[in-house]
């Protein structure tokens, strides 16, 4: 689909909501995987037969493993809080983007099968069978979905749509119809241990490319260790950090620090994906294996703590579900957290004297932050509830002089998705990416315009890669978008303290 | 005793009874369906104590829902706390003596079914004046803000138009509660308000009422933010450790 002809949506004065446009996503799905992306998936590799029924199966499986799916099916009472909190929708216009109206495409297949009201008056209630219109507007919508949690923030009842659409991508999965984008990806981790495919020879090749760099510009021997058995620290970062612009300066940062600190770190090529794409797909039992490469890893290589670098959905499972998907932790040092995150230890060496920063480094830049949706609304950093919101902060502030906050509308918990998380960071599905994009973009050029931002700081290889990709089309350049520890990189201090 | 009393009573029974059973079936499996992973919306309280606090202020004041729209806030809690109030005003009908709150709280019980009835048409409205709303609501949406404005409207009739024996309705509940059935005063808008009533209790465990109980099972408003110090496992899930290389 790269003929894809649409308009990048313009910014609206006063952010109203836009018209409901009947069907105008009607278009819009990423690439159907093949029998070849889903079978090293264990998922059947194309539509089954009886595939109503057995959707309808699943879904009752599910019922039954997650209450969360349960209470949300029940629970909707259609106020309308929801309709105009999603980024697509406000980019779209289509209804479908509502979340409560998302929900229902699940919601009215289980009213029809699993609720006495749904069996007994179906056009009642908006029960509706499980058809092949259905699985179509399924696949398209519930691939219009970044999994943001933004809504479940608004709704009176806490209502996730990113369960809701994790559970219907899950159903798909199993009657053959998945993504191409993630079940390629995910079929590569299980293999080689990141989402790029990249082997343990090129992972070296790379990290000692990063050693030459550093020593080149800054004159010292910044290590960049793979497979480094006894290292003290497992880094777990997206593998693209290791080559993706702006993400590498933000691993050269990491280094950075870890250098300074005196950390003895590694990474390793066993486990080199801090993304797990499985939560993408709503698969306990893909995410469950893809995690539990970062413990056999730790383990083989004897470390004693393991700190994720910046990416937002990674944190989600590292901070939420790593306990529980790869736990427990016992063998590793209680002194810290475990699994913690980057952005803590760099705090909190700034904090102690550890390292030392100079801002004034960063003098050419005036700096805001886009807090990535997965780390503001489903984890923490540090140990007081909103410090997922104060220590990125805290640290951009200790590398730059100048930081301008967003519309508080559109940071902290009501942070807008930056319109490619969730598994639909792909191109076929770049209309949406850019539409989606509309929220944090105009939150954007209200910075540029009144405050004179010139870059803008985000903690998420998803936000970093979209942001990129998407800014031009607003306008923006795609420099503009930085990691976090790229700031650090600037501003640290290297070899002044001994 | 007429076949009206005896019709009544069967109906309050009937509804009675399927209400209950059906919020204990219902409740029942939000209890018991475990929860996989950790899932509270973030920022959530670290510990116990503070989920119920976010709790009471979430059910006490709508606290996302102010977040989110002030229309649909304003009405929501006109229509919630005039139910309130005008059950409270109705406890008089259920024990005797009546406690000293309850007489307190008779004329706000006034208040809150007027309250009531104006939220009710507010949100009503709402279903077909905001076009992204219109687009949401179905049939049984209309038919649940029908069935609780004629609630509030025959109630407040009978306060205002058509007065009954209020005596004999208590006598009638009263007795209920003993299984002895009382002849029930036969004014039309009584008749309506309580079949209304009965409707309302029958259809709760089958309807988006649902959400009185579910707002208290869900896991992204009710699970504490302790997902690093504390192992979250379901059972379902356990067995899946004993598969892993390490």
């Amino acid at each position: 689909m790269a003929d894809q002809q649409f308009e990048t949506p313009a910014f609206r004065e006063l952010r109203d909501n836009p018209p409901i446009k009947e069907g105008v996503m009607d278009h819009s799905q990423p690439y159907v995987a093949k029998p070849e992306h889903n079978e090293p998936l264990g998922f059947p590799g194309e539509l089954v037969e009886n595939w109503e029924e057995k959707a309808v199966a699943k879904l009752g499986d599910l019922l039954e493993k997650n209450k969360a799916l349960r209470v949300y099916l029940d629970s909707c009472v259609k106020c309308g809080a929801c309709t105009d909190k999603c980024h697509y929708f406000i980019g779209t216009g289509d209804p479908k983007n509502m979340p409560v109206a998302r929900q229902d495409l699940l919601r009215s297949v289980y009213r029809r099968h699993f609720t006495t009201a749904g069996k007994l008056f179906p056009k009642l209630v908006g029960a509706k069978e499980m058809n092949k219109e259905m699985l179509d507007d399924w696949y398209k919508y519930f691939h219009q979905c970044s999994q943001c949690r933004r809504c479940a923030v608004f709704c009176p009842y806490g209502i996730d749509t990113a369960e809701i659409s994790m559970a219907a991508r899950d159903i798909m999965d199993h009657i053959g119809v998945g993504t191409k984008y993630s079940n390629e990806i995910i079929a590569k981790v299980h293999v080689i241990g990141n989402n790029l495919g990249l082997p343990q020879p090129a992972l070296v090749n790379t990290m000692e490319g990063l050693e030459e760099d550093v020593e080149e510009e800054t004159g010292v021997q910044v290590k960049f260790p793979v497979d480094q058995e006894g290292a003290d620290v497992l880094l777990i970062t997206p593998s693209a950090d290791f080559f993706a612009e702006p993400h590498v300066d933000g691993l050269i940062g990491y280094g950075k620090v870890f250098h300074q600190a005196g950390i003895n770190w590694t990474v390793s090529s066993y486990a080199s994906e801090a993304a797990n794409f499985a939560m993408f797909i709503g698969s306990y039992e893909q995410m469950h294996k893809i995690a539990n490469r970062i413990r056999k890893a730790a383990l083989d290589l004897g470390v004693k703590r393991i700190i994720f670098g910046e990416c937002g959905h990674a944190w989600r499972v590292a901070y939420a579900f790593l306990n529980t998907l790869a736990g427990p932790w016992d063998f590793l040092d209680p002194k810290y957290p475990r699994p913690q995150h980057i952005l803590e230890v760099t705090n909190e060496l700034i904090k102690t004297g550890g390292i030392t920063l100079d801002a004034s480094a960063n003098d050419d830049k005036v700096l805001t932050f886009h807090d990535s949706c997965n780390v503001a609304r489903a984890t923490r950093m540090g140990d007081v509830e909103g410090g997922q919101f104060t220590i990125p902060r805290e640290v951009i502030k200790a590398s730059v002089n100048k930081f301008v906050d967003m519309d508080p509308q559109t940071i902290c918990e009501k942070t807008f998705c930056c319109g490619g998380g969730g598994g639909l960071l792909t191109d076929d599905l770049i209309e949406l990416r850019v539409k989606g994009a509309l929220p944090r973009m105009e939150a954007l050029k209200d910075v540029v315009d009144n405050h004179g931002v010139t870059h803008m700081a985000a903690i998420c290889a998803i936000c970093k890669s979209q942001f990129s990709k998407v800014m031009p089309y607003y306008g923006f350049d795609m420099d503009m978008v930085v990691s976090v520890h790229q700031l650090v990189s600037e501003a640290i201090q290297l070899g002044t303290k001994e | 005793m007429s076949t009206l009393s005896i019709i009544y009573a069967a109906l309050f029974y009937v509804a009675f009874a399927t209400m209950g059973l059906g919020l204990a079936v219902k409740i029942k499996s939000y209890a018991m369906t475990p929860s996989p992973l950790k899932i509270p919306v973030m920022p959530a309280p670290l510990t116990k104590t503070g989920v119920v606090f976010r709790m009471a202020r979430e059910v006490a004041f709508f606290e996302s829902l102010f977040k989110s729209n002030r229309w649909i806030w304003i009405l929501a809690i006109l229509f919630h706390a005039g139910l309130l109030l005008a059950l409270a005003r109705h406890l008089r009908y259920f024990i005797e003596p009546v406690w000293g709150w309850v007489v307190f709280v008779q004329p706000f019980g006034i208040y809150g079914g007027m309250a009531m009835v104006a939220g009710l048409l507010g949100l009503w409205a709402r279903r077909f004046l905001v076009e992204r709303v219109r687009y949401i609501t179905s049939p049984s949406d209309h038919l649940m803000l029908a069935l609780l404005v004629l609630i509030g409207a025959s109630g407040l009739s009978l306060r205002f138009l058509v007065r009954t024996d209020i005596i004999q309705v208590k006598a009638f509940f009263l007795g209920l509660l003993r299984f002895d059935i009382q002849a029930l005063p036969a004014e039309v808008p009584l008749l309506i308000h309580l079949a209304a009533v009965a409707i309302l209790m029958i259809v709760f465990p089958f309807s988006k009422l649902l959400h009185v109980p579910g707002v208290f099972f869900s896991p992204s408003r009710t699970q504490v933010d302790n997902a690093r110090e504390k192992r979250h496992l379901a059972a379902w899930a356990a067995p899946m450790d004993n598969e892993r290389e390490a």
